[in-house]
This record gives C-alpha cells, sequence and structure tokens, in this order.
C-alpha cells in the first residue's frame, strides 16, 4: 500500500501533539492533549491496518491512561505540593543531543533493515487449529498465550502496588474515595445513561474477538469503564477491596488460565488447546479474562481505599 | 506519492522516541515524565506496528500486534502504579519531584539521597512490632 | 509420566497459582505461601537432578515450535538459578511470616505481601527458563512491578521516594530493552534466541546496544545504580533480601543468555571491554560508598552494588576472540556464575542477619550495636559465614568464584582484570569488618551488658541466615555438582 498525504498529515499532527503534551506549560492541556495523542495514534494503527491494537490504543492507551492522568492532576493540584526544581539549563542542550541522535539512528537503521518476511504466514497456515479467526487472538491467547497469562498478572501486580499505597488504617475498606453526586444533576444522568450502553459494546467486543478484531482487553477496558461511570456518578458505591465477589470476578479468569495451562501437562504440553475443543475454551477464557482485566482497570481507576479526610 | 506507507508512520515513530527522550529528560515534574514515558512507549509501538507492514503481503503480521496490545497494557499497568506513587509520595509531604533530582545530580550525589547519610533519624523502627504504628 | 517435564512447568506455574490463591484467600496467605514454597522448592530441585541426568529439558509451550511460539529450556544453569532462588524464597517467607502475622491476619500486609512475593518468584522462575526475547520482557516487566510494591510496601515518605525512583529506572530499562528486541524481530523475524544466533550480525548493534543498556539499567550497573541502596535499605528486611539477591540477576540472566547464546560477541570487543571497565567502577564506587555508611542496611545494599561489578569482568574475559574454545572462557562462565549464586545466598543471608538485629535492638546504626554479638551470637555468626563468601575466602562459593575469574582473567592475557577481583575482595574485607567490629565492640560500661531496648529473638528464626549462609559455603565445599550443569562457555 501507498501513503497518501492523510498519512504525512496525521504523521505531522501526532508529533506535534505529543510534543504540547510534553512541552507545553500547564498540566492539565498536557493530558488532554496526550489524550487527543491517543486517539490520533487510533487512526495511524486503523491505516496500518492493526484494528486490534487501534481499538487498544484508543480504549487503554487515551482513554484509560487519560483518566488515571486527570484524577492524579486533580489530587495532586488539591495538595498544592512544592514545585519540583527546575533541570539545570546544560540539560537541555544535552537532551536534545540525545534525542536527535537516538532518532537518528533509528532512522538509519530502518532505512537499511533487510526486508523479512514476518510471521503472518506461519500463522495463517495453523490459524485453523487455533480455535479463532481472528489472527491477532489467535497468537494473543494460543501461540503466545503465555505472555499474555504473565501480562495478566503483570495488571494484578499493578493494582496490588497501588492497593500497599493505603493507609493501614484504611484498610480494607472501600476503594477510592466517597464520591458525592447530586441524584438529579447532569452526572448522575449520564450514569444511569451510559454504563448500559458501555456493557452492551463491552460484552460485544469480546465475543467478536473471536473471528473480527475485538477482544478480551479491549472488551474488558469498555466494561470497566461502565462500572466506572457507575460509581463516580454515586449511583453505585465503591467496592470494598475484600469483598468475595470482587475477588472472584478479579482471579476467575487468571486462576482458570493457570490451571488450564499446567493441565497441559495430561497432554505432556504446558499451556494446550486441542483443536477440536479450542474454540470453546477460547471464547471461556476470554470472558473470564474480560471481567478480570475489567475488574483489574476499574480498581486502579478508583484507586486503594482512602478516607476523606485528607487533603 | 510514491511512498510506501509504512515510511512515515515509522519515522514518526522515531522521532516520537526522541521527543520523549528529550520530555524526560527536561522535565522534572514527575507527572510529565509519566507522560513522556508513555509517548517513547507508543512511539516504539508504532515504529514497530509500521515496520510490520513493510512485507507486500496484503495483511498485517499479526505477531507484533498481538505484541503491541500485550506491551499497552503492560505500558498502563505501570503508569498506574507510577501515579499512585507519586500522588502518595505527595501527600506524605514529598513534593511533586524527588529529592535531588536535576538530571546531573542525580549521577553525581549518592549520599544526598533522600537524607541516607548520617545525621539524619534513620527510622527502622517500625520494623519492631510494637513500633508499627509509628510511620502510619 | 513425563517427570522433567512437569517438575519444569510446576517450578513456572506453582508460585503464580499461589499468587492468585493468596489474593483470593488473604487470611491464609501464609499457608498458601509455606505450601507453595515447598512444592516449587521440590519441583526445581527435582529438576535439578534430572537435568544433571538427563540433559536439559526443552518445551515449546502450547506445542508451538519457535518462531510461531515460545520455547523454554531449563538447562544445567537455569536449574541452578531456578534452585537457588527457590530455596532463598522459602527461607524468605518463613522469616516473614512471624512479622507480617503480627500485623494481623486482616491487615494491610497480610493481603499484599505474600501475592507480591510469589509473583515475583513466578516471574523469576519464568526469567531463567524462558528463550524468547519478548517473554523475557513480560517477566522483567512482572519482577519490576511487583519489586516496586515490595519497596512501597513500607510506607514512609523516604522509602515511597525509592520506590518511585526505582520504578523510574525500572522503566527506562524496559523501554530499551522493549527497542532492542523490536529492532530485532523487525530485522529477523523472529523472537528466539535460539533462532536468532545464527542470524545476528554487526548490523544489529543499535538493537544489542539498546538491549544491553536496558538491562544494565535494570542490574544497577554504575552509574545506573543510584536506585539501589534507598530501595533495598528502605523496604521490609525480607523483601530487601529478595531485592538484592535475585533481582538484579535475573536481568543480568537474561544479558548473559543474549550475548552468550545468541549475540556477534566476537565482533563487539570494544562493547565488551566497556561493560568490563563499568563492572569494575562499579566495585571500586560501590566498595568505596559501603565504607561511609552508618547504616547495616545501607552497607549491605551498596554491597551489592559493588558485588554485581565482578558480573560484568566476563565480557571483557570471554569475548576476546584468543579466548573463544580455551579454558580460560569456560572458567570466566562458571566463574559468574558462581558468583551470581553465592552472592545471592549470601547478601540474602546478610540481609535476614539485619532483620534480625533490627527485631532485637529496634534500629541497625552501627555506633550503637554495641554487645549485639554476645546477645545474638547465631545470628553474628551467619552473618561472619555470609562475610567469607562475599570477600571470597576459601571454602566458599565467593571464593570459587574469585578463583575462576583470575584464572579466566590471566588465560586471556588480561591480567589487569584479575585486579578488580582481588582489590575488590579487599575492600569487601574492609567494609565487612566494620559491622562485625561494631557488634563484637562491648558496651562502654558493663561487658556483660545488654545492648539498650534489647528483645530476644527465637532461635528458630536465627536459623534461617544461618541456613543461607552455610548454602553460600556449600557451593564451595560440594562445587563438582553446580560445575557439572554449569558446563562451558555457552
Amino acid at each position: 500500500m501507498m501513503a497518501s498525504h492523510f498519512d504525512i498529515a496525521l504523521c505531522l499532527l501526532i508529533f506535534s501533539v505529543a510534543a504540547a503534551a510534553l512541552l507545553g506549560r500547564q498540566t492539565f492541556m498536557a493530558i488532554v492533549f496526550f489524550i487527543t495523542y491517543g486517539l490520533l495514534l487510533a487512526l495511524a494503527w486503523l491505516r496500518l491496518d492493526a484494528v486490534d491494537v487501534a481499538l487498544a490504543e484508543a480504549a487503554i492507551g487515551a482513554g484509560v491512561t487519560g483518566i488515571l492522568l486527570l484524577i492524579a492532576r486533580a489530587r495532586l493540584k488539591a495538595m498544592d505540593p512544592r514545585d519540583a526544581p527546575l533541570p539545570h539549563p546544560a540539560v537541555r542542550t544535552i537532551a536534545a543531543l540525545a534525542a536527535v541522535s537516538i532518532s537518528a539512528a533509528l532512522g538509519l537503521r530502518i532505512w537499511s533493515l533487510p526486508p523479512s518476511e514476518g510471521l503472518q504466514k506461519a500463522v495463517r497456515a495453523r490459524l485453523s487449529e487455533a480455535g479463532t479467526d481472528n489472527p491477532v487472538t489467535a497468537v494473543l491467547l494460543n501461540f503466545r498465550g503465555w505472555d499474555t497469562l504473565l501480562e495478566t498478572l503483570v495488571l494484578l501486580a499493578a493494582l496490588l502496588g497501588a492497593w500497599t499505597l493505603s493507609r493501614d488504617k484504611d484498610w480494607p475498606g472501600r476503594a477510592g474515595r466517597a464520591h458525592h453526586t447530586l441524584p438529579d444533576g447532569v452526572l448522575a444522568e449520564f450514569g444511569r445513561f451510559l454504563p448500559p450502553v458501555a456493557l452492551t459494546i463491552g460484552v460485544y467486543l469480546v465475543w467478536v474477538g473471536g473471528h473480527q478484531p475485538g477482544g478480551a482487553f479491549q472488551g474488558g477496558t469498555v466494561l470497566a469503564s461502565a462500572w466506572i461511570v457507575t460509581v463516580m456518578t454515586g449511583l453505585l458505591p465503591a467496592p470494598r477491596v475484600d469483598d468475595a465477589s470482587l475477588r472472584t470476578a478479579l482471579l476467575a479468569g487468571p486462576i482458570a488460565f493457570v490451571l488450564l495451562a499446567t493441565a497441559g501437562l495430561f497432554a505432556d504440553r504446558f499451556l494446550y488447546y486441542p483443536p477440536e475443543q479450542a474454540k470453546a475454551l477460547l471464547l471461556g477464557l476470554e470472558a473470564a479474562l474480560a471481567v478480570a482485566i475489567a475488574t483489574t482497570l476499574a480498581l486502579l481507576v478508583f484507586g486503594a481505599p482512602q478516607s476523606r479526610e485528607e487533603t | 506519492m510514491n511512498l510506501e506507507i509504512w515510511i512515515p508512520y515509522a519515522l514518526c515513530g522515531s522521532a516520537l522516541i526522541g521527543l520523549g527522550l528529550y520530555g524526560l529528560l527536561v522535565n522534572a515534574r514527575l507527572l510529565r515524565r509519566i507522560l513522556a514515558f508513555n509517548v517513547i512507549g507508543s512511539g516504539i509501538f508504532l515504529l514497530f506496528g509500521a515496520m510490520a507492514r513493510r512485507s507486500g503481503a496484503p495483511y498485517a503480521d499479526p505477531v507484533p500486534q498481538a505484541m503491541i496490545i500485550t506491551g499497552i497494557v503492560v505500558a498502563i499497568a505501570a503508569t498506574a502504579l507510577a501515579l499512585g506513587l507519586i500522588v502518595a509520595h505527595a501527600r506524605a509531604g514529598g513534593g511533586e519531584g524527588l529529592p535531588g533530582d536535576d538530571a546531573m545530580a542525580e549521577v553525581q550525589d549518592d549520599e544526598g539521597l533522600d537524607g541516607m547519610s548520617d545525621g539524619v533519624s534513620d527510622d527502622v523502627s517500625d520494623e519492631r512490632p510494637e513500633a508499627q504504628e509509628s510511620q502510619r | 509420566m513425563n517427570w522433567p517435564l512437569i517438575a519444569l512447568v510446576l517450578t513456572i506455574s506453582l508460585p503464580l497459582l499461589g499468587a492468585l490463591l493468596a489474593v483470593a484467600s488473604a487470611r491464609f496467605g501464609d499457608w498458601i505461601a509455606g505450601v507453595i514454597a515447598v512444592g516449587t522448592l521440590a519441583a526445581a530441585i527435582g529438576l535439578l537432578f534430572f537435568v544433571n541426568a538427563q540433559g536439559a529439558v526443552t518445551l515449546a509451550v502450547g506445542g508451538w515450535a519457535p518462531p510461531l511460539g515460545i520455547q523454554l529450556i531449563a538447562d544445567g544453569t537455569a536449574t541452578l538459578f531456578l534452585s537457588t532462588t527457590a530455596l532463598i524464597m522459602t527461607i524468605v517467607a518463613l522469616f516473614s511470616a512471624r512479622s507480617i502475622l503480627r500485623r494481623g491476619r486482616n491487615s494491610r500486609e497480610m493481603h499484599l505481601f505474600w501475592p507480591l512475593l510469589l509473583l515475583l518468584w513466578g516471574a523469576l522462575n519464568a526469567i531463567f527458563v524462558s528463550r524468547d526475547l519478548f517473554n523475557l520482557y513480560v517477566g522483567l516487566e512482572l519482577v519490576s512491578l511487583a519489586s516496586v510494591a515490595l519497596v512501597a510496601i513500607e510506607g514512609s515518605r523516604r522509602t515511597l521516594a525509592a520506590a518511585l525512583r526505582y520504578l523510574l529506572f525500572a522503566l527506562t530499562g524496559s523501554l530499551l530493552y522493549l527497542l532492542g528486541a523490536v529492532l530485532l524481530y523487525t530485522a529477523h523475524g523472529t523472537l528466539d534466541l535460539g533462532l536468532l544466533a545464527a542470524q545476528l550480525g554487526p548490523d544489529d548493534g543499535l538493537a544489542l546496544a539498546a538491549i544491553t543498556a536496558g538491562l544494565i539499567v535494570k542490574t544497577a550497573l554504575f552509574p545506573f545504580h543510584v536506585w539501589l541502596p534507598p530501595a533495598h535499605a528502605g523496604a521490609p528486611t525480607p523483601a530487601s533480601a529478595v531485592l538484592s539477591a535475585l533481582v538484579p540477576k535475573a536481568s543480568l540472566y537474561i544479558l548473559l543468555r543474549v550475548w552468550f547464546d545468541a549475540g556477534p560477541i566476537e565482533t563487539a570487543s570494544v562493547a565488551m571491554t566497556f561493560l568490563g571497565a563499568l563492572g569494575a567502577v562499579a566495585v571500586l564506587h560501590g566498595s568505596l560508598m559501603a565504607l561511609r555508611q552508618q547504616r547495616l542496611k545501607l552497607i549491605i545494599a551498596y554491597s551489592t552494588c559493588a558485588q554485581i561489578g565482578y558480573l560484568f569482568v566476563i565480557f571483557p574475559l570471554a569475548a576476546a576472540p584468543a579466548v573463544i574454545g580455551t579454558t580460560g572462557a569456560d572458567a570466566a562462565w562458571q566463574g559468574t556464575v558462581f558468583q551470581a549464586l553465592s552472592h545471592a545466598l549470601a547478601k540474602a543471608a546478610m540481609f535476614l542477619c539485619a532483620g534480625l538485629i533490627i527485631e532485637a535492638v529496634g534500629h541497625d546504626r552501627l555506633d550503637r550495636l554495641a554487645g549485639t554479638a554476645r546477645a545474638m551470637p547465631m545470628t553474628m555468626f551467619a552473618f561472619g559465614l555470609a562475610a567469607i563468601s562475599l570477600m571470597g575466602l576459601p571454602p566458599s562459593g565467593g571464593f570459587i568464584a574469585k578463583y575462576l575469574l583470575v584464572n579466566a582473567a590471566f588465560d586471556a592475557g588480561a591480567p589487569l582484570w584479575s585486579m578488580v577481583v582481588l582489590i575488590g575482595g579487599l575492600l569487601t574485607a574492609a567494609y565487612l569488618v566494620r559491622p562485625l567490629a561494631a557488634t563484637w565492640r562491648s558496651p562502654k560500661d558493663d561487658p556483660n551488658e545488654l545492648p539498650p531496648g534489647f528483645v530476644d529473638v527465637a532461635r528458630r528464626r536465627q536459623l534461617l541466615p544461618m541456613i543461607l549462609a552455610l548454602a553460600s559455603l556449600a557451593l564451595g565445599l560440594f562445587s563438582l555438582l553446580p560445575v557439572t550443569l554449569m558446563g562451558g562457555r555457552p
């Protein structure tokens, strides 16, 4: 495929928006620019025929990261902390030199790279045994499923890490800080309208990931957003971190994944999907993982249990 | 235009990596550094995804796509933890930068780290069971 | 029953399953950790003996061979790392049980410490057996996040700053490594180290430089070590033990695998010499900083920075073209693996001793530790044994390591590197004698007086660091099995 003027313009725009995010003055605008940058990247992914990645970037890279940044900024602003020291002026020059040389070195390397096949053909050849028609899902859950298993544990580790930041006296309370919202305000209206829509889209994305772009991560993120909106608008209280059903939602997927992987030992394998049952296994696993991912992301956004008295 | 589609995106990815590195080095404020890390990460992904589109095959290589999705998830996990730490550190009185934080000083000055050198009270007493509430 | 395969799978899946169960049922986290620890230790040691008898165990995950899938290989060196990790983790778990339980079965620590420890263990094991560059990346991320969380669990402002700095450095290292891995896949269409071995050449310099840079940041090699001392000194002591003993070894292990299994090491002699030089500076700088510290945990943490330097001497020694295929290269490889393993055991023992001292007297400042040795002789004896290994005195594992490295240096015609090893040993003695002397000193007024505020520590618990220190010596005494397993330079 050939590049068009649109691609050149998009690349320039992406770079400018990123620069604005990193070098602008106000933190709030920086975050807004960053979210925009994420959405523009999603467009770039579409142009590069990576629709699954586009969905993930839009939902996770721009969406959830954006929410986390805005919340962090709000909390920092409320504390009015001491300002950070300014870096030495010589640092700017050195940094600029380093940046330019890295980019140039990469650019040169790109130019001189040997043509390489990639693994499209290998994936297509075994796709029928993988239990799904979506090659990306096949790679994520089957061919390189071990990576995905570790990755869900990375998310869990981040959540546990976020929970360490709670104070002893607040543990084990409700996640995050209590929200007080007017029951008839605009926010509450959003809270009634958006979550069912998000829920439907989320479930659809998980389901459709079996044969078209979509999957557990993208769908799970949309499901998380449904829950986040419901809690942030005050329609539901945040869950208690030691709540049994919360922990089930959090862990059922990863536990099933590990058990499935170890059960492969009966066939002298590790993480094995017998081709006849692969489709059903993958679908079940994706559903369980989507719930786990949704729960983890939502809990990360809610934050560690924290009482209201502090700043 | 006689340019293959992956070329502008690959170059954009390289530029983003450099831009992110610049942002990381010149910004002392921690929130901006997290933005810089994310820009570097997404630049690497963009570079990767663009290069994956090089071959003339009609469909994209799914392995890089899967790796990029994994990378995006890992990035948000790290970002979430980093942001949580930044807020908790500030809440504990730490300000928005790390002590001794200009880029040069970080390399040269070991003992000024957080007052770990002599003369500052060093509180390991909360490891004793009786004193467990001292830090909270 | 394919027992070797079962052992391999259990070493990677049991800790991860244990972590998930420990989150599910936080009240019984200590029991879960204990059962999982015993199971994983058994699997790791079993695997060691299987590999010794039958050779390396390989496993293509899901039955998909590379380049499509991920390849796991447990060879002799990997099983040694797996077993050492299992022993250290089991002892640390036993050690931590008391202090965590005291906080209550529903406390924050109870909910979080066990899952994080087990996640860290599982991630380390996953790294030790993996041969896939991207799989190693995800494993490294899991190690980093779990480690940072274990540091942050302590909660004071300074420790939070240390955890934050640790995370920032870890992220930098990860991104550099990822960049390199991405470039390698783009150039060669595979991420498997075995398949890449035949294909890497001088054109891949940028990629390999990025991977190497990322890994040395994570290994805390000078000058990227600044995050380590505050993080390891500030973390709860059992966590410090694991962080110092095992976490830097994971990234070093990957670096060794990348260069020795796949990399064109012969063509990179300038870079290799540079790495060796950084290692030498690390030994000197870390030792000098350790000499200046007044807190025991900081001395031990800076000691880690110094000892990490020894692990990089292998690069110039084993890469020199004159040396390939000679016994010198084998000696360098074995010396490095011995150093990594005996340091891990000795360092973990040392941190646990420091933890016991803190439990007994409430602090770790050297100037107020007079009389401690008389009050807790077993602990200080264990500390002394660990110090013997770190200094490289016979018959410890540390001695074997240094002996092999010095031999390798002479064989490679580069005797200067042996000076690094020898001077480092002297400096180690200097900075370790200080805490030993401080604890053996009698209190001024009454020689039999206990240190102020002394609380007795159970003999059972003092046994735990002793086991690790003895293991570090056993590595030297019974070195035949480890040497056979390590094999020559790959």
